[in-house]
């Protein structure tokens, strides 16, 4: 399965733009300490605690913002400036989760932003590739 | 036609591990979670567990595990990296990676039955080096630093019994490996002894616009325009205003390919390829081990026929750093 390179079209933004943010960061946040209890994300949380995250999917006009504590991921009232931002178009962000990109040739071919504290944003990007993917049911979409 | 080269991947994590061997590399280089190697990053590399883990994936394979600790042992306390010699020859790694010669007389005394390579931070480039590194300390292969045209690999190559491995792909730098201090002109760091040429907790990347700017300990490295291809944020890759002219006053960023050359380094003997990149990721290590070995057992099957297939220039062309290849120092036809 390859993810098809499109970009969504800007009325797609507009809408979504407008929605609540609650809904989708406690999609994300509940995703992710699922993952966190599981043992497939192998987070060391001290290293993420206090931290403020932002990625922002260009094309689909959606601002994700979260936090984390101790004891895993938190939602972020959004006032904080991110310690980290991720930004990029949908399929882009699809193919570095789904590792058919990696996350530097996105970097280096312009399609992938990272600001912030650099360090942090190393961290969460080696934090995606050691997840193995291969002990879960999500085996099959991964593209490496 | 001698034995097809080992072909060496990089892993910078257990994935990266799994993917390598999955696409068909015939050994993997992996570094621990501290200074002792030279791609010392936030959250890279393995730990005892996930080294574990990895080498006996490697080995139910028949593939092979090398342990990279080539950065120089510093200061007053050098036992942190005895103790990374010590765990790889524990955990049962296939040989270590060492460019320290006081680490290599560690490894060759306490642990006489690992096998010792060079690394390319060793930075042997004649043959009389990579000799006395056997004699002294039992080195059985050797990394060439990315300086030597084929002819002066061919050249070391029969005037040594040590294995030689050199560079198939990978992000270049200024190609004097081992020998670098330009990043502790910025921050005091440099990839000998800190295992990290440009340490991210120094590094800052700034939207201007539409620009993107990268700034080492606030001094600007380069600025890309919309569009433009960005490059890694190393002194070595900027561009710098030089008496009114701005431009990359040292290399520009760009990416090592050898697949033009590979069938006179499988004809000289060369006993391994490496590819560059545990900083990169999965998806990277898929593309580029997939596309050598294809391009490897084409260069085996068919030597004097060989030509270079254009969907594998275009996967590594997507992969490369700065976005364009080069044979390096490979190709001088002048010498």
């Amino acid at each position: 399965m390859r993810v098809p390179d499109l970009t969504l079209p800007p009325l797609f933004a507009s809408v979504v733009s407008r929605l609540p943010a609650t809904p989708p960061n406690l999609a994300l946040v509940t995703l992710l300490n699922q993952l966190l209890k599981r043992g497939v994300l192998p987070a060391d949380m001290s290293l993420l605690a206090g931290r403020h995250f932002a990625v922002d999917v260009l094309d689909a006009g959606l601002r994700l913002r979260f936090g984390a504590d101790d004891n895993g991921f938190v939602l972020d009232d959004g006032h904080a400036e991110p310690d980290l931002r991720f930004a990029a178009n949908a399929s882009d962000l699809a193919r570095m989760m789904l590792r058919e990109e990696d996350p530097d040739t996105l970097f280096f071919n312009r399609k992938l932003t990272i600001e912030g504290d650099t360090e942090l944003g190393l961290i969460v990007k080696n934090l995606l590739d050691s997840v193995d993917w291969s002990e879960t049911p999500l085996a099959r979409f991964m593209a490496a | 036609m001698s034995t097809l080269p080992e072909l060496v991947c990089p892993a910078g994590s257990l994935p990266a591990l799994k993917t390598a061997i999955d696409h068909g590399a015939d050994a993997v280089y992996m570094g621990l979670k501290n200074e002792t190697n030279a791609r010392n990053f936030a959250g890279l590399n393995f730990d005892e567990k996930s080294a574990a883990a990895g080498i006996r994936y490697a080995h139910d394979k028949g593939r092979k595990v090398l342990m990279a600790i080539n950065t120089f042992a510093q200061g007053v306390d050098i036992s942190r990296w005895q103790r990374a010699v010590d765990q790889a020859a524990d955990l049962g790694v296939d040989a270590v990676i060492l460019a320290d010669i006081g680490l290599m007389d560690y490894a060759c005394r306490r642990h006489p039955r690992l096998r010792l390579h060079m690394s390319v931070q060793g930075s042997a480039t004649n043959y009389e080096a990579v000799n006395l590194a056997r004699e002294r300390f039992g080195v059985v292969r050797a990394v060439l630093p990315r300086v030597l045209t084929v002819d002066q690999v061919r050249h070391v190559i029969e005037h040594t019994d040590v294995e030689i491995e050199v560079f198939g792909f990978g992000s270049l730098c200024v190609m004097v490996e081992g020998r670098c201090l330009l990043s502790s002109y910025a921050t005091g760091e440099s990839p000998n002894t800190h295992g990290v040429c440009s340490p991210a907790k120094f590094v800052r990347w700034e939207q201007e616009g539409a620009a993107t700017a990268s700034r080492l300990n606030g001094i600007l490295i380069d600025r890309y325009g919309a569009g433009e291809a960005a490059g890694y944020p190393t002194l070595c890759k900027g561009r710098f205003d030089v008496e009114g002219d701005t431009y990359y006053a040292l290399e520009e960023p760009t990416s090592l390919n050898v697949l033009e050359v590979l069938p006179s380094l499988l004809e000289i003997g060369v006993a391994a390829i490496k590819v560059e990149g545990r900083q990169r990721s999965p998806a990277y290590v898929a593309q580029v081990t997939q596309t050598l070995r294809a391009a490897l057992d084409e260069a085996a099957r068919n030597p004097q026929r060989f030509s270079v297939k254009p969907a594998w220039q275009a996967a590594l062309a997507k992969v490369a750093e700065g976005q364009q290849q080069t044979l390096g120092a490979y190709s001088r036809p002048w010498k």
